[in-house]
């Protein structure tokens, strides 16, 4: 039994890392679906938001609500200014390009934020519970992180948003039509560009959603930017384009990771963390070539 | 046109109760023809009619559900594409596909890749035979090129030729396979008169000079009608008729169906 | 108009078909050469060998190699610095394994087990492509960086897990080692480097160059006339992925001599290839070289200037170092997307004319 409790404690421990996989895939979808940049900067907008987040808090002595909408005021700047200079001159351009171009954004961002915030590393402690959840103890005898807990909710809660936003908004429904087809964006009557700086925004809260909850778990730190990396295997799993398949692949990467973490780990001399979810990604996708939820594309001519 | 039937031979091609789907779509239903030696085959239908599919299932590129093909007496199911290429099998296609980046020369040369035979060591030293191979294949390629008629955009980036030039670029490319089977797919869509003119010139002199088989898709009856030596009529995936152009304009069936509407 | 070409008639296909078909491209390379082989060696000291020089050297090869792939087969990977890992551990292994070795073989041969991992880590490209194929090869980037560190095969069951380079000779001359003169590591790796451009050149202007470059361009309609995507792409990883073994040979045996991997191989070191050959100029040889010497010499003039010019202290210096790069190379990225290679090109154009610009 007490196997079994351990199995459990780590899938839910998986389950939890990979919500914030699906976390930092949703920004890239969102990003990707609107305009066909694959955003690399994802993962150090995390970084950025959670610094500011952070030096707002210390430096300026904000309590941590005004510290937050202050970020998420800091990230739509940025996003505006993303637009503003970069791309707005790079519509035409090819993806690899664009693809360039975020990879030096990402290296603006991170040093801007260690200029502005120092590259120490910080608490960020806006007073989210920590500890065990007694709660799951008592009733479940299972270890798990409050914190844990209260990332996986507000995870839950922000897809709904986005969910409701994309769905029910005239906004939201504009970004889906942009990402079809450009022209139709334009017949509901707002610019490309006002609809890229949305969805760069958008990407920059969910950023710092993510920023917040990786932040209060493991402190404010460089390594921060690093779990891009370990999401992108989502993308490859649901596919660049697939909210849906942001979420599921995020949870199956993030407990297929922990699992392989404890049981196949121990036996190669352990830290295939790094890896391993791409292997199972592309394994996956030697099985099915169209990701999780796309469909089977006949290319034509 | 009876200048053409003379030298007409036996079937190259033979098309067998070919059907093929896609998901709800069945754009091939049963369908059988043959392609003979040296003939110029068009094949018409309105838009949706299942052409361009057939081409594709001839090329290997879909595998259709039932059917076979039977090339040079040799019968298949499916295969591939660049095997198809290898038997002398050669295409164009409806939306010009070049290779964007490259020149209209190297376009062309990359048609004769599979006849080069040089391996990787003289590749490396660009020296021997891998040399005397390249010499000699742009010869070919020259000839070509001064056939259609392109001398003059030879190193122009294909990307930046217009829509009439790069449509001739990829006859050239095909051309440059010596292929015993030309498939072309609209070749004259979107060109004004004058420049069908030239491309119907074009692939008669081909027929003629190399006495390559050609099936031809093409929307323009006109031109359908002067430079084919049989038709085949596809509608919604099925065959309405196959037969000379004079009794294919006289099939009732045709007329009703196709003629009779308005097409693109 | 110093880039005439009116009066040079191109009288065979062959005339036609040379490297260089302009006379004064031909000019410029054998003055480009002449300095290099023989000019700069008698000058070249420590710190511009192991600075500049090697650095350049190394990461073209490397850039030279990610452009075959990228820009002439169009598969985008970000496995660079794991196949350079590669590299360098086979080099170590063979020099340590077979002590007797010649040098140059050993390098060859880490090249040849590089392609070997290369094409090993290319089969997914038969089955997905883009951004999908170059997140699938952050696999090849990670795993390769965790075997190098977790087994101690690799590296010797040295307690450090770094690997050190012996001293090797080459006709009588020592190139690896703390006591290798700088002028012999220089040249040693320059005639890599020189043969490798030529063998490069030779491969893109040929037959597999048009393969590989129709499997960029419009993969199906390549098949369609006959070229087979497995052969081609996978022709395209090995060879990529044998200059980049190389590359990283000679980055531990003669730059660094000593190398840790997660340190020198790590993904940092992937976008930086991946950099040089966009900003050189994708599918371009030339434009290896370019972006290589661009982005080995930016950060070293940024640094001097910031440290030496303005005093500003190291630790800032770095943060101001990584933003300017960013925006340097976001500029760079808008103003001229087709890369330094494009830049000369157009240069080139204006002298045929200068003096007279019409
Ligand atoms: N790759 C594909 N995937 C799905 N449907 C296809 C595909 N190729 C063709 N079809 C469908 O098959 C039918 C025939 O198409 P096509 O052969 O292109 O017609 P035509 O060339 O006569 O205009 C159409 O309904 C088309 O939508
Ligand atoms: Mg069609």
């Amino acid at each position: 039994m007490g196997d079994f409790t351990f199995f459990l404690e780590t899938t839910i421990s998986g389950l939890m890392t990979g919500v914030m996989y699906s976390l930092v895939a949703l920004g890239f979808v969102l990003i990707f679906k609107a305009s066909g940049i694959f955003n690399f900067a994802q993962g150090v907008m995390c970084l950025f938001a959670a610094l500011t987040l952070v030096g707002l808090m210390e430096k300026f002595g904000l309590p941590a609500w005004l510290a937050i909408i202050a970020t998420i005021g800091v990230m739509i700047v940025l996003a505006w200014l993303i637009e503003r200079f970069v791309l707005q001159y790079m519509v035409s351009q090819s993806p690899i390009i664009l693809f360039m171009a975020t990879i030096g954004l990402a290296y603006v961002l991170e040093g801007v934020g260690d200029l502005m915030w120092g590259s120490d590393v910080k608490l960020l402690d806006i007073g989210l519970p920590q500890g065990a959840s007694d709660w799951m103890l008592d009733n479940f005898n299972i270890y798990v992180e409050k914190l844990e807990l209260v990332a996986g909710v507000v995870a839950a809660a922000m897809v709904a948003v986005l969910a409701v936003f994309f769905q029910k908004t005239r906004i939201g429904r504009a970004l889906r039509a942009v990402a079809d087809d450009h022209q139709a964006a334009l017949s509901v009557g707002i610019s490309l560009r006002t609809i890229w700086v949305i969805v760069w925004s958008v990407a920059g809260i969910v950023a710092l959603v993510t920023g917040i909850m990786w932040g209060s778990k493991s402190g404010v730190q460089f390594s921060l930017s690093l779990i891009a990396l370990k999401a992108l295997p989502v993308l490859i799993l649901g596919g660049f384009t697939s909210i849906p398949g942001a979420i599921v692949g995020g949870l199956i990467i993030g407990v297929g990771e922990k699992w392989a973490e404890i049981y196949v780990g121990s036996l190669v001399g352990g830290a295939i963390e790094n890896w391993f979810a791409y292997v199972l990604a592309l394994m996956f996708l030697l099985v099915r070539p169209q990701g999780l939820f796309g469909e089977k594309i006949i290319e034509r001519v | 046109m009876t200048e053409h039937s003379k030298k007409i031979g036996d079937p190259l091609l033979k098309v067998d109760n070919i059907s093929l789907g896609f998901g709800g779509v069945q754009a091939l239903s049963n369908i059988s023809f043959e392609i003979r030696e040296h003939e110029i085959l068009a094949i018409i239908g309105p838009n949706g009619a299942g052409k361009t599919s057939m081409l594709n299932v001839i090329n290997g590129f879909y595998h259709p559900q039932q059917g076979t093909i039977t090339f040079r007496g040799e019968v298949r199911r499916a295969m591939r594409p660049y095997i198809a290429a290898r038997q002398g099998i050669a295409r164009t296609f409806q939306n010009v596909a070049l290779f964007k980046g490259m020149s209209t020369l190297d376009n062309i040369m990359t048609g004769r890749n599979l006849r080069m035979q040089s391996n990787f060591f003289w590749q490396i030293l660009h020296y021997g035979p891998a040399r005397r191979e390249e010499i000699e294949h742009r010869r070919r390629v020259e000839e070509i090129i001064d056939f259609l008629e392109i001398q003059a955009i030879r190193r122009v980036p294909v990307g930046k030729l217009p829509y009439g030039l790069q449509k001739r670029v990829e006859l050239a490319r095909a051309l440059a396979m010596e292929p015993e089977l030309l498939l072309l797919d609209e070749p004259m869509a979107g060109m004004n008169v004058e420049e069908k003119e030239d491309m119907s010139r074009f692939i008669l002199d081909v027929n003629e000079q190399f006495g390559t088989t050609i099936a031809l898709i093409e929307h323009d009856m006109g031109v359908v009608m002067d430079i084919s030596d049989r038709v085949v009529v596809l509608d919604y995936g099925r065959k309405l008729a196959d037969g000379t152009p004079d009794e294919v304009r006289g099939n009732q069936g045709v007329i009703d169906a196709y003629l009779g509407v308005p097409h693109e | 108009m110093l880039y005439r070409e009116a009066g040079q008639f191109k009288t065979s296909y062959e005339a036609d078909q040379a490297v260089f078909p302009i006379r004064q491209d031909r000019w410029v390379i054998a003055v480009v050469l002449i300095v290099a082989l023989a000019a700069v060696p008698l000058v070249i000291e420590d710190y511009w060998t192991n600075a500049v020089m090697l650095p350049f050297l190394v990461y073209a090869l490397a850039a030279l190699g990610l452009n075959i792939l990228v820009g002439y087969c169009g598969q985008i990977s970000l496995g660079t610095g794991g196949f350079m890992a590669v590299g360098a551990f086979a080099a170590f292994k063979l020099t340590t394994m077979f002590p007797g070795m010649n040098l140059i073989a050993v390098l060859l041969l880490s090249g040849l087990v590089t392609a070997g991992v290369g094409v090993v880590f290319g089969l997914p490209s038969l089955r997905i492509k883009g951004f999908y194929l170059a997140v699938a090869t952050l696999a090849a980037q990670f795993f390769l960086v965790w075997l190098f560190n977790k087994v101690e095969w690799f590296y010797n069951y040295n307690a450090t897990g770094q690997i050190t380079m012996p001293p090797r000779e080459i006709f009588g001359f020592l190139v690896t080692g703390p006591a290798a003169k700088p002028a012999v590591k220089y040249l040693f790796a320059l005639s890599f480097v020189i043969v490798f451009a030529v063998v490069a050149k030779n491969l893109v202007r040929g037959r597999i160059g048009r393969m590989w470059m129709s499997i960029r361009d419009m993969d199906i309609a390549a098949e369609l006339i006959g070229v087979r995507p497995l052969h081609s792409k996978l022709s395209a990883f090995a060879v990529s992925s044998f200059y980049i073994g190389v590359a990283g040979g000679l980055l531990f045996t003669v730059w660094l001599g000593a190398a840790e991997v997660t340190e020198a191989f790590g993904i940092d070191k992937s976008f930086l290839v991946l950099f040089m050959v966009i900003i050189g100029g994708l599918g371009s040889v030339l434009g290896s070289f370019l972006g290589a010497g661009f982005l080995v010499l930016m950060p070293i003039l940024l640094k001097n200037f910031m440290v030496g010019g303005l005093g500003i202290s190291p630790v800032v210096a770095k943060h101001v170092e990584i933003t300017t790069m960013g925006v340097l190379i976001i500029l760079f990225l808008i103003v001229e997307p087709h890369g330094l290679a494009r830049l000369w090109q157009i240069t080139k154009e204006k002298l045929r004319l200068w003096p007279f610009p019409y």
